[in-house]
């Protein structure tokens, strides 16, 4: 009698939910989108350890889109009062501490676990074709949170927010005729001034935030149509099962990998609260010392770098010497050193698409690329006299510069010679399905 | 044409969505007297409206550019220099940048002459870097009474004051000033010197006297700012 009842309850409840999901149904695609994008999107099957990234990087944006809301309602965004303000939320808002800590780790791991999604998709080819626009979505986002981060660096009013903002704007002005009046126009004065803290800050705020979802929408969307590359950089959707239509090789992400992305979440999270609670400066790397001195436009520190996800290409900056009496060519280097990505798919003329297939060759130039943009990265954080000068036979220079140049070198070689390498190289056979 | 493999969709997706392109392609064929009139008088208007969103957009554009409050901040400064000792310097601020005033001594005016080999633009012929008045071995009015803005033509810092010869900078330094971001070194007229990751000489601002002792910064004899 009383289960009768239960199943009853039960079944009415139901019931209720069925007409209710039904009357959504019939004015919005909810049950559609929820299979196409999860319970019946199906992704292949051998995803490992590479594969946080994405989901983790989505987690770091929700994280920043929260984080920040909150930020803005004690903020500043005034030349005399912004230094002071981000003070007042460290001390007095209750909590404040907190929330900034987690919006400004959360920006340096924001730039961690996007350029390991990045490197994820070098490795295993995941920018070759039918995944071209994926990988342009993917450089626009990477621009656009560039874009962010430099945006909201010059927020906090300190000395190297102030001089970081100036020596970026500035180099707009290095772009030949047009040059000092870009820079002037982005400022909006004759220095980076209050009229320039309160337009980063509406670029910061509004502006690019939308410009992210859109993008990562757009991503979204496009790994969407296409499927999910893999390890093996097998297109699952060759083998599919000729009763229902599913690939061989996949399974639904929900709830398989929503299910291994939580694990991933929660491995992230531990590293992300041991930071935020016991290195929330990261010695220096997130939050650098000279930012806890006021903005001072009359006196640059003695020794000014990019926050740590910049230096590579900043390195890249500081190494090309003067052309012509002209600082272009060292900018255009580095504009060129992060655009080069978006040509990946059409520089890599390997027959296979994933590291595992690849021969010696592609192995030594990736190599070669991540150890260059590791030292690259190093002596962006360091004055370019660290390690002393070359003797006479070297006219006396600096030898980080040196360093650095040969180092550049090998960076652009990566792209320029890949059209050549990967054809060159000696592939192994890639198997019918994916394994392991 | 309607009915040719698309090149840039993958072979997967063709298969799903070819039945609705031959669907398309006989609804097409079905409709293919085109009426050029509308298609013309579309194009015109769509060409009109493009025309007015580009219009539109100046006013947002033009209000990123600095304000006549920005402007007016940029307005001459006056200075007094008669306290300015031999050997040393004043910092002035105009337009919010540091507008360096040098007193240099005898001995720093007799040494801006002896090292132009050792300089990218020793004779200043870089026009946009100094007035015409300025044109000289010192860069100045006066000979011993420098005025430079403090912003490195590198990418903006502030370099440092080393007016000493010596010192840290090493033996060979005859005085001048070093930038800390990047490691540009300039002389006691704001010559850069070769080998400086920066291009081009400092700015010398538009100035002229008011007076024997004072200076007015951000406009000349001739009123341009």
């Amino acid at each position: 009698m009383t289960n009768k009842n239960k199943s009853q309850g039960r079944s009415k409840l139901a019931g209720v939910m069925n007409d209710t999901l039904n009357w959504v149904d019939a004015r919005f695609p909810l049950t559609s989108n929820v299979k196409a994008h999860l319970t019946e999107y199906y992704a292949p099957r051998n995803f490992n350890f590479w594969y946080f990234f994405g989901s983790l990087a989505l987690l770091v944006l929700v994280l920043q889109i929260v984080t920040g809301i909150f930020l803005t309602m004690h903020y500043k965004p005034d030349a005399e009062l912004a230094f002071g303000s981000v003070e007042y939320i460290m001390r007095d808002v209750p909590w404040g501490w907190l929330i900034r800590y987690m919006h400004s780790t959360g920006a340096s791991m924001f730039f961690v676990v996007v350029y390991l999604h990045m490197f994820r998709g070098l490795i295993y080819g995941s920018y070759r074709n039918p995944r071209e626009l994926i990988w342009l979505f993917g450089v626009a986002i990477f621009l656009a949170l560039m874009g962010e981060a430099f945006f909201g660096y010059l927020l906090p009013w300190g000395q190297m927010s102030y001089w970081g903002a100036q020596v970026i704007v500035n180099l707009f002005s290095a772009i030949p005729f047009i040059g000092p009046d870009v820079s002037q126009w982005l400022r909006g004065d004759y220095l980076v001034s209050d009229a320039t803290l309160n337009r980063f800050f509406a670029f910061h705020v509004i502006a690019l935030p939308f410009v992210l979802v859109g993008l990562v929408a757009a991503h979204l969307i496009a790994l969407h149509e296409v499927g999910s590359n893999n390890p093996d950089g097998v297109e699952i959707k060759k083998l599919k099962d000729k009763a229902t239509g599913i690939p061989l090789d996949g399974i639904p992400f929900h709830p398989y990998y929503t299910v291994k992305d939580l694990v991933g979440v929660a491995a992230f999270l531990i590293v992300f609260s041991a930071i935020i609670f016991y290195a929330p400066e990261m010695g220096g790397y997130f939050l650098e010392a000279n930012n806890f001195v006021p903005a001072d436009p009359l006196k640059t520190p003695a020794h000014i770098a990019p926050v740590w996800y910049f230096t590579p290409y900043y390195s890249i900056l500081r190494a090309v010497p003067p052309i012509l009496n002209s600082q272009f060519p060292g900018v255009a280097a580095m504009g060129l050193s992060v655009v080069a990505f978006a040509f990946l798919p059409w520089l890599d003329r390997s027959p296979v698409k994933s590291i595992r297939h690849r021969g010696t060759l592609y192995k030594a130039w990736l190599a070669a690329f991540v150890v260059s943009f590791l030292i690259l990265g190093y002596l962006g954080t360091v004055p370019s006299n660290v390690w002393g000068q070359f003797g006479a036979w070297m006219g006396g220079a600096d030898r980080a510069t040196v360093v650095a140049r040969f180092f550049t070198v090998v960076y652009f070689l990566f792209f320029a010679l890949m059209p050549w390498y990967t054809k060159k190289d000696k592939t192994k056979p890639v198997p019918e399905r994916v394994t392991g | 044409m309607l009915n040719s493999v698309n090149p840039f969709m993958h072979e997967e997706n063709m298969s799903d969505n070819q039945s609705d392109k031959q669907q398309a392609g006989s609804q097409a064929s079905e409709c293919s007297q085109v009426d050029l009139d509308k298609r013309n008088f579309l194009i015109a208007t769509s060409a009109v409206g493009a025309l007015g969103c580009a219009a539109v957009a100046v006013p947002f554009v033009k209000s990123m550019t600095p304000s006549e409050r920005a402007k007016a901040a940029g307005a001459p400064v006056e200075v007094d220099i008669s306290k300015i000792q031999p050997g040393t310097m004043l910092t002035a601020e105009w337009r919010g940048q540091p507008v360096w005033v040098i007193n240099r001594t005898e001995e720093m005016v007799a040494e801006l002459a002896k090292h132009d080999d050792q300089l990218s633009d020793p004779a200043s012929n870089v026009t946009s870097q100094q007035p015409e008045y300025c044109k000289n071995q010192g860069r100045s009015i006066k000979p011993n009474v420098a005025v430079v803005v403090g912003i490195c033509t590198h990418l903006g810092c502030s370099p440092t004051e080393k007016m000493k010869a010596g010192g840290d900078m090493g033996e060979k330094w005859t005085g001048g000033f070093f930038c800390p971001c990047h490691g540009s070194k300039f002389d006691l007229a704001g010559r850069v010197f070769k080998g400086s990751p920066a291009p081009i000489n400092l700015v010398v601002p538009p100035h002229k006297y008011l007076s024997d002792t004072v200076l007015l910064i951000g406009v000349d004899t001739e009123g341009k700012a």
